[in-house]
């Protein structure tokens, strides 16, 4: 959904665990919708670790912990490897999050967060440490997420890192734009090209 | 300025440079399946967008195909209807379309090179993170997702930032039983899931210029799972006699044009790459994973490794039921699936028959081997391999991605084991709590007569 995104300030949910494939974040059987119903994949999120076999609630996992809750998920290194299916980027917007905050994204689910104006910010693995040291301290810590100035500030602490974003997709994510309409607009340029290259 | 080939063809593709922003970087071939499709082919329609160059562009169902009674309608209904909507959606937009059971009909990466539609120098994207196996042919491939997808629809070109480039050199001779599968498996066990993320990769020295096409093709495809955006293999004589007279391949004088086009396609020798690798195909022995990511393999004779102390390493050892230290070798296994877009091909299935001729698949064993596409299930049949198989007690499906992610009814039973040729093993990649060892064909098709994990070297 295009949402213009500018500074955002909430409490996180911490999910610890590094190499978060998109199989887990949305698995294979929830993948036959032909339509983008962001509050199906949402409601699917983590479905294999929010629910038990039996259908039953894991209390266990951290979606299912009233102590941690708001628009920012912080979760280990290598987030979103594995399958290109956007349905991953398309639950976690459909949960609710805006922000996904990690060490190390898998590629094409980065640019498949950035393509549904859910922000991927990258920190560095010590920020990312104590980020976690202080949700769970004080799990109603905030943490503000400010495009305009790229950066990301851990309220707990005060301690800030600046985060990096093309001045082309921040303008967009700023405005609401998607690349479709960029391309679009830009159709003699893609015929020349076919004419040049002939 | 010396080039890479990826520099090559890439910037033989550029549109423009957006300022401060992504490459438009044109797209020759754009393949569809039927699940990562139908949101974008929305979108076109609510933007009332028509396909910019729909020849460009070619559909097929797979995932969600039945690996029998493919003349029948899908049972499962959402299927079905995914299934429906792809045909429906390349009709209304003018694209090419091989549907269940046309003879063209297959695993889309073992369609596009087989049918001569994946060709050297081509940039090629699709919905599927393992479009990366078209690199094989010395094309610019990758996955990417729907709204990117829409994109090419609507414009054939696609918003990309530039990768860094790496080349892995993999010089020496493999061992006997040693696959181009366990390359991969060896690399990623080195390198970690996340150890080419951000980087295209050329693989180069002399163990992966004696690869066959095939090979190759396993090779690139399991790029994606080092986090490499795509993997590719400068074209050669190899590359060339494989596509010669292929269906969709350039003929009589468009040939020969092609051919010295093609024929520039390598890195220039000072070319110089943003990260250099290099492994030596001896120390390399048949793999198999332990864990549940790809990147959590080992020789079929080593023990899995000590804790690194994480709590992922933990958790994934706990849903395998392994322990640190402990040897696979004769453990019992419960399942066997031969084919995906990794290992679907033919030389896959002589591989696995070399293994199983003359002996007897294993009681305690269901094997699955569904050929990549309805031409490898011709060949299979034409070199009688077909025989050898049934002989042995195994039966061949109808063509699909099948258990490989589990998205038709060839789903793996919770806790059980399942030796596999695909190329993930995820948690639930294969179905709700299967456990998942990935393999090449030769390791699968010893397991597969023994009913436990062997050295497939035994049988050779």
């Amino acid at each position: 959904m295009k949402q213009k995104f500018n500074i955002i300030t909430s409490t996180c949910v911490p999910l610890p665990l590094e190499n978060v494939d998109t199989d887990q974040i949305i698995p294979a059987r929830f993948l036959k919708a032909t339509t983008r119903e962001e509050k199906f994949f949402g409601d699917n999120l983590f479905r294999d670790w929010r629910y038990r076999p039996d259908g039953s609630l894991n209390e266990e996992f951290v979606l299912n912990n009233p102590t941690f809750g708001g628009e920012i998920l912080v979760a280990g290194k290598n987030f979103g490897s594995g399958s290109s299916r956007e349905h991953a980027a398309w639950a976690i917007a459909g949960y609710g999050f805006r922000v996904v905050v990690s060490s190390f994204f898998a590629d094409i689910h980065k640019n498949n967060e950035l393509n549904n104006f859910v922000l991927p910010v990258v920190v560095s693995e010590a920020f990312l440490k104590e980020l976690f040291d202080s949700i769970y301290a004080n799990p109603k810590m905030q943490v503000e997420v400010n495009l305009p100035e790229q950066t990301i500030t851990n309220k707990a602490t005060g301690k800030s890192e600046r985060f990096e974003i093309n001045g082309y997709k921040k303008h967009c994510l700023m405005n609401g734009l998607d690349d479709i309409d960029f391309l679009v607009e830009n159709k003699d340029k893609i015929e020349a090209w076919e004419n040049a290259s002939r | 300025m010396a080039n890479t080939l990826f520099d090559k063809i890439w910037d033989a593709h550029i549109v423009q440079q957006v300022e401060d922003g992504p490459t438009q970087l044109y797209i020759d071939r754009l393949y569809c399946h039927e699940v990562t499709s139908p949101q974008a082919f929305a979108g076109m329609r609510a933007r009332g967008l028509k396909c910019f160059r729909p020849d460009h562009i070619y559909c097929m169902p797979d995932h969600n195909t039945p690996t029998h009674d493919q003349d029948k309608p899908i049972e499962d209904p959402v299927s079905k209807t995914q299934v429906d909507t792809l045909a429906k959606n390349a009709e209304e937009f003018g694209l090419n379309h091989f549907g269940m059971m046309h003879p063209k009909n297959g695993i889309i990466h073992v369609v596009g090179p087989e049918r001569g539609l994946t060709l050297p120098g081509m940039t090629i994207v699709c919905g599927d993170s393992h479009t990366s196996t078209h690199g094989a042919m010395g094309a610019v491939a990758f996955g990417i997702g729907t709204s990117e997808v829409e994109m090419v629809l609507a414009s054939q070109c696609i918003l990309q930032a530039r990768p860094k480039t790496m080349r892995i050199t993999i010089d020496g001779e493999l061992g006997k039983g040693v696959t181009a599968k366990d390359m991969a498996l060896y690399m990623m066990s080195k390198m970690t899931t996340s150890g080419a993320t951000g980087y295209f990769v050329e693989y180069a020295g002399s163990a992966v210029r004696a690869l066959t096409m095939e090979g190759r093709l396993t090779l690139c495809n399991l790029s994606i799972e080092m986090g490499a955006r795509g993997g590719m293999v400068a074209p050669d004589e190899t590359t060339f006699a494989y596509i010669k007279g292929r269906e969709y391949a350039p003929k009589g004088e468009a040939w020969e044009k092609a051919l010295a086009y093609w024929k520039t396609l390598k890195s220039d020798e000072d070319a110089v790459f943003d990260k250099e690798v290099r492994y030596d195909a001896a120390d390399i022995q048949p793999m198999i994973t332990y864990g549940t990511n790809p990147g959590m393999g080992m020789g079929i004779t080593e023990q899995i490794p000590q804790s690194d102390g994480t709590a992922s390493f933990e958790k994934s050892l706990n849903y395998m039921g392994f322990q640190a230290g402990e040897s696979l070798l004769g453990k019992k296994i419960d399942y066997v699936f031969l084919g995906a877009c990794t290992n679907g091909r033919i030389e896959d299935f002589r591989a696995f028959a070399s293994i199983v001729k003359g002996h007897k698949k294993a009681d305690n064993v269901i094997a699955w081997l569904v050929p990549g596409s309805w031409m490898v299930d011709a060949q299979i049949r034409e070199e009688g391999l077909d025989k050898v198989l049934e002989e042995a007690g195994f039966a061949i499906r109808q063509p699909g991605c099948s258990a490989c992610l589990a998205m038709n009814d060839d789903k793996i039973p919770a806790g059980k084991y399942s030796v596999s040729t695909s190329n993930r093993n995820f948690e639930g990649r294969q179905g709700p709590g299967a456990r998942t060892l990935l393999a090449s064909p030769l390791t699968a098709a010893a397991a597969a007569i023994t009913g436990v994990i062997t050295d497939p070297r035994e049988f050779m």
